[in-house]
């Protein structure tokens, strides 16, 4: 009888593989999951952002003004706009993370109800801060 | 791995590769930073929204006053942790040349680092100078 063979066998050969994007019709709570690390990647380059910012207002008034003008541009603003939009997004998306890991919130129609609630409490958040920007300034 | 590793012993064969143990730490590290970044990303929205068109002074004034101050660097320490934590699954999961991995490991690490002792370096500057 052959000796079984337990050694570790070469993760490039074909083994099968789990179904991926390829294969699923699009859904929300699979949208969430996937924006979810999107804004995070997105957040993480946003930090040069906060750091030029936290530089400039470190270094002279003349290199502030630089970076106050660049963020006050339109270009600037959608940016920003963006980054506050990654940010609620990512923070509700975490809040969800929590629910998980206290083992509720799985089944359906839960999920959904969460996968909903993400996706529209970081869009109303983000309207709701930038009206207060708009109207703080 | 070629035929040659099958001289060696199945332990052998993993020791190095990322082995267990490490994958719980992190996964407990990614909670305990999501927990301290849900008040602290709050704060920080909104003490940027006190500062939306304010001018140089006003706003050093008020990044290097101690309450705004501590909750900048809160935010900003727990901020690249956790960014670093989340790049490296990131790049665990698509990357996965040895060396191509490794670097991007190395990358993020860097990354992390200085944008985060960036951003410290600031904050004190301002608090201070």
């Amino acid at each position: 009888m052959a000796e079984l063979d337990t050694r570790p066998v070469n993760p490039a050969l074909n083994r099968p593989l789990s179904p991926h994007l390829g294969i699923y019709r699009p859904m929300l709570t699979m949208m969430m999951s996937i924006t979810h690390r999107i804004t995070g990647a997105a957040l993480y380059a946003g930090t040069l952002l906060l750091a030029w910012w936290l530089l400039a207002a470190a270094t002279d008034a003349k290199s502030f003004e630089t970076a106050a003008w660049f963020m006050a541009s339109p270009i600037g603003r959608l940016i920003l706009f963006g980054f506050t939009w990654a940010l609620f997004h990512h923070l509700l998306g975490g809040l969800r993370h929590f629910v998980w890991d206290m083992g509720r919130g799985m089944d359906h129609p839960e999920r959904e109800y969460l996968a909903q609630g993400t996706m529209i409490g970081g869009i109303v958040l983000t309207i709701l801060v930038w009206i207060a920007a708009y109207m703080a300034r | 791995m070629s035929n040659a590793s099958h001289m060696r012993t199945p332990i052998a064969e993993v020791r190095h590769l990322g082995s267990a143990r490490s994958g719980t730490k992190h996964a407990w590290h990614m909670r305990i930073t999501s927990a301290a970044l849900v008040p602290l990303t709050l704060a920080f929205v909104w003490i940027v929204l006190t500062l939306v068109g304010k001018d140089y002074n006003t706003v050093r004034a008020t990044l290097g006053a101690p309450l705004p101050a501590i909750i900048m660097l809160l935010f900003l320490l727990a901020s690249v942790y956790h960014m670093k934590l989340g790049m490296q699954t990131i790049i665990e999961d698509y990357v996965h040349g040895e060396h191509a991995k490794t670097w991007s490991l190395l990358c993020n690490l860097f990354f992390c680092f200085a944008v985060g002792l960036a951003c410290v370096y600031a904050i004190l500057r301002i608090s201070f100078v």
